[in-house]
């Protein structure tokens, strides 16, 4: 059986007209049912890749692909994909329950079906209760919640993830890692996750890529050999320590590298 | 004390306390009436010409009301116009500040020559005044769109109506509310400068034209009572514009929310 890929990036790359290259060619291929997570310090274009995924961003040259299509014709393939953003962006104006089901009316999906997948997607995100809230009633960790429960309510099976959890406390945040990695085993969802933190990367992924800035490039790739589900007790154990060690030598030497080329 | 009863309490205490200290001024330094009147004189000059001064604040206040709608209406359509392209907006917003800068004293004689009806001359020159505000603060809203939001909306397919009616109007309400508010008060300060410039032709119904007169006169009482409702009816305006606001974002806009 020939493996399928969710996404193909086959040499896309990002020049902006002021002649800054944000990103050097890149070629990545995730496996449907992946957790792949970007990896590298402000500026390495993780962030700007992950867009050019979600087809937000058009790249400079190369292709993209979806299960074998252009963003643009991801229904054809019968997938369909969900971006988390950095904030929450919710709209401050309306409730929890029409924030969530904002996608499911903008795609017209009729008033019944729509309420009871919002309630399912907060029961995920465990957030039933908090359906009449506004989201300035809730905390970060909440609202990053009812952000998420938006992304599902649509039941993509491409996850992107853009530093989700960044502007959240350590514990919280920690929470947050452990739910998505139970969410994603139950539904089986691709996830492309993009972070700044060591720690998050090898807590979640399957694969990291390691990045690195000016210009934005992959520089190095660390398959994380370890069997879901991951409980906390991973978080304090030798590998997990050992694959961090390696991770951070490999972004130093891609920082060390650019000082270099910068004498 | 509740909050909302010392916003009302210490502004209340400290116009009674200038109050009386104006009347004992004017009593005890004798102070004739046709200088300075006193507080009490002025409330009298309030009932005795009550028909009068009343009568012509139903003229100004229907001129200032006329003229704050069609500003808010004209002007929540040129900001629309304005966000459906960078073109229209650049070429058309040198001539919105054009009419925002030109003084409505120096163009109100032509429009009362040129419009033959009084009501309708005067209605053009409030609207005038009224107008750029809304148009300022409309089209920064219906910009001022959260990019994340926006992207959400972009990756959700969403079509321009549905952008227009489920993102940007709800972002632009704070801030159109906040036109709103300051174009109360200049509907009203155009209402009276017009009748000003309406009044010194010889024409004229309204609280402007009752000073001008009190003041051929050296009526200055009649004057003070006059100033008196102008203001009263300009902070009243403005409370209300409050209070339309505060209704309409209440729970969810940050300008709005009672953070503890």
């Amino acid at each position: 059986m020939t493996e399928t890929f969710a996404v193909e990036i086959l040499s896309a790359e990002k020049t902006y007209p002021n002649g800054t290259r944000a990103l050097l060619p890149v070629d990545l291929k995730v496996r449907e049912g992946e957790f792949v997570t970007l990896l590298g310090p402000s500026g390495c274009g993780k962030s700007t890749l992950l867009k050019m995924v979600a087809g937000l961003l058009a790249p400079s040259d190369g292709r993209l692909l979806l299960w074998r299509k252009p963003v643009s014709q991801i229904e054809a393939t019968g997938h369909s994909l969900s971006f988390v953003f950095q904030e929450a962006t919710l709209m401050p104006w309306a409730r929890v329950q029409a924030n969530v089901r904002l996608p499911l009316d903008l795609a017209g999906v009729p008033h019944a079906e729509a309420d009871a997948r919002v309630a399912d997607a907060l029961a995920m995100v465990g957030l039933s209760r908090f359906a009449g809230s506004l989201p300035r009633e809730l905390s970060g960790g909440m609202q990053m919640r009812v952000s998420i429960a938006r992304g599902l309510v649509t039941r993509p099976t491409l996850l992107l993830m853009d530093e989700p959890f960044g502007a959240l406390d350590e514990i919280t945040r920690n929470r947050l890692d452990s739910d998505l990695l139970d969410l994603w085993l139950a539904k089986k969802l691709t996830v492309v996750f993009v972070t700044h933190s060591i720690y998050e990367a090898v807590y979640l992924s399957n694969r990291v890529v390691v990045m690195a800035a000016r210009p934005g490039r992959i520089v190095d790739e660390v398959f994380i050999d370890i069997a879901y589900p991951r409980g906390p007790e991973f978080r304090v154990s030798t590998a997990f320590s050992q694959y961090a060690k390696r991770l951070q030598d490999s972004l130093l030497r891609a920082s060390g590298a650019n000082a270099d080329a910068a004498l | 004390m509740k909050p909302e009863v010392e916003r009302v309490f210490y502004p209340s205490l400290v116009a009674l306390v200038l109050l009386a200290l104006w009347q004992g001024l004017v009593v005890g330094f004798n102070i004739p009436v046709f200088l300075v009147p006193s507080p009490v004189r002025v409330a009298q000059v309030l009932v005795t010409d009550a028909g009068l001064l009343f009568g012509a604040l139903v003229n100004t206040l229907k001129i200032t009301l006329l003229s704050f709608i069609a500003a808010t209406v004209l002007g929540v359509l040129i900001a629309f116009a304005f966000v459906q392209s960078r073109a229209i907006e650049t070429a058309l917003f040198p001539y919105a500040v054009l009419l925002q800068v030109t003084p409505i004293v120096a163009i109100a004689p032509l429009i009362i020559i040129w419009v033959k009806d009084p009501t309708a001359s005067l209605v053009i020159c409030a609207t005038l005044v009224a107008l750029f505000p809304i148009i300022a603060n409309t089209t920064l809203g219906l910009r001022s769109v959260n990019p994340g939001l926006m992207s959400v909306f972009k990756l959700n397919r969403a079509t321009r109506l549905q952008t227009l009616l489920r993102l940007r109007i709800p972002s632009a309400l704070p801030y159109f509310f906040g036109g709103l508010r300051i174009s109360s008060g200049l509907s009203l300060i155009g209402a009276v400068v017009a009748e000003f410039v309406a009044g010194t032709g010889g024409t004229g119904t309204g609280l402007a034209y009752q000073i001008l007169q009190a003041g051929y006169q050296l009526n200055i009482p009649r004057m003070f009572a006059a100033l008196l409702l102008i203001t009263v009816t300009g902070v009243l305006l403005f409370a209300a514009m409050s209070g339309l606001s505060t209704w309409a974002l209440g729970d969810w806009h940050e300008s709005e929310a009672n953070h503890e």
